[in-house]
């Protein structure tokens, strides 16, 4: 048995019929194929898939589509809208914050939300904010750095989606 | 029924469980539980996750009552909740990563009935009922008389838990919640603790002391509190009621930690939570969650 329900991802919304049991993550990739979001553990312990439901952080894996009917869905394609990378993207390239890249779309979501809830974050807030999302390639240290220059160049300026200043091979 | 509904009403809701649904509202315990293969999802479910109303904080005279659908982030901003029922806000900052703080509510980590789960010992502490929406109407029953077992209470499958009480607090009513963990975010508890203490001039009146992780069921220990309660609250006396409640302890071997390590950590998370409500109740500044504030060399 099929349920129809709408989903408005990035904007967009798409009238689908889901499986009751069939996970948001499932249905982003599968059925509106957004493949950006990632099935890491598939038991929410990594952070791989993790997407926002009405601006709050879920990981997709283990939350059921059927729920998330009438609702503004939010995945990493969303972050870059004009095909301009948001602030937080350049940083992540600019400090090496990505390697194999699988955790990268979880990163960015969930360093998104932190950003918007605490602008000024210290590097202890960003690790323990990060902490659900698991990096197997760098270490963490690129992506803390990259937060913490995105939270920077807005201190600096208010209006500046500038890239970094000093980027880590320069220092 | 089969498949999922949608209730929009808690009298909807109820007719779906007694027709055999099953409820879901954040999906944080159920569905991740099947996705480890632990229990495959109900074949009936109905979300409640919308239904208007559940999801508020509201205080009153009598204290504070929080929906069902209140999630772990709304307890963690509560002003209230961090300056008066501090153990509760020190549990909800530790549950899973902001993801699962943003979805999962009190309700199911209440209803999902673990040995392990952190909000259990600090409402048990505080002195939480439950609100039950029943086919004949509401019923109210203290938490202590909930949790029978893991994972089952003496809630019957077409009542939903609607509410969960905790009653005001007195002056100088200090309280906190510690655990032992592996990881910042994505744990439960390999041992834990709550306390809440009343100080009266320097003496300890009421104290209330729970365990986590430690038994089949959160349970509160009756002879650590003895042990506390009419004392200063110096250190013999902590001591005294941290090795009453590692005594009382009934732990098993599992993936987390074995049972010789969690009887032997007892007392040491006990005495860390007992330690962190005193210091509440005479307005010393320990920072939430009272498990990092209390780590290491702290005392």
């Amino acid at each position: 048995m099929t349920h129809p329900i709408t989903l408005r991802v990035n904007g967009v919304p798409y009238p689908l019929g889901v499986d009751a049991h069939a996970t948001l993550l499932n249905v982003i990739r599968d059925q509106v194929a957004l493949t950006g979001s990632k099935e890491g553990c598939d038991d929410s312990e990594c952070g791989a898939c993790m997407m926002l439901i009405d601006g709050q952080p879920v990981n997709s894996c283990s939350y059921l589509a059927v729920q998330a009917d009438d609702t503004e869905v939010t995945t990493v394609e969303g972050l870059a809208p004009d095909d301009k990378l948001a602030p937080l993207q350049e940083a992540f390239l600019v400090e090496g914050a990505v390697q194999c890249g699988f955790c990268t779309p979880g990163m960015l979501i969930s360093a998104t939300c932190l950003l918007r809830d605490n602008p000024h974050p210290a590097t202890d807030e960003v690790r323990i904010a990060l902490s659900g999302n698991l990096c197997r390639c760098t270490g963490y240290d690129g992506i803390v750095r990259a937060v913490l220059d995105v939270a920077a160049s807005r201190s600096a300026d208010p209006r500046s989606i500038a890239r970094p200043a000093v980027s880590r091979h320069e220092r | 029924m089969t498949g999922y509904i949608r209730a929009n009403t808690v009298e909807e809701a109820v007719a779906a469980l007694a027709a055999g649904a099953r409820p879901i509202a954040g999906g944080t315990d159920l569905v991740v539980g099947a996705r480890q293969g632990k229990q495959s999802l109900p074949d009936a479910l109905v979300g409640i996750h919308r239904i208007p109303g559940l999801g508020a904080i509201t205080e009153t005279d009598a204290g504070i009552d929080l929906g069902t659908l209140v999630s772990h982030a709304a307890i963690v901003s509560h002003p209230a909740i961090r300056e008066r029922y501090t153990a509760l806000a020190d549990a909800s900052v530790l549950v899973g990563s902001h993801a699962t703080r943003a979805q999962g509510t009190l309700g199911g980590n209440v209803m999902h009935a673990s040995p392990a789960m952190d909000t259990g010992a600090p409402l048990l502490c505080l002195g939480g009922t439950a609100t039950f929406a029943t086919p004949s109407g509401d019923r109210t029953t203290d938490l202590v008389d909930l949790w029978t077992g893991p994972g089952e209470t003496t809630a019957g499958p077409d009542e939903l838990l609607v509410a969960v009480h905790l009653p005001a607090s007195a002056q100088a009513t200090g309280s906190a919640y510690v655990r032992l963990q592996y990881r910042r975010h994505m744990e439960i508890a390999v041992v834990g603790a709550a306390a809440a203490v009343i100080l009266d001039g320097g003496a300890v009146t009421r104290a209330a002391i729970a365990i986590t992780a430690l038994a089949p069921v959160i349970r509160r220990v009756e002879s650590a509190e003895q042990a506390l309660t009419g004392t200063s609250g110096g250190a013999p006396a902590v001591e005294a009621a941290a090795q009453a409640a590692a005594d009382a302890a009934r732990p098993i071997d599992d993936v987390r930690a074995s049972a010789t390590y969690r009887r032997a950590m007892a007392a040491v998370v006990t005495r860390r939570a007992v330690q962190a409500a005193i210091a509440r109740a005479r307005g010393e500044e320990i920072p939430i969650p009272a498990t990092e504030s209390t780590q290491g060399s702290w005392r």
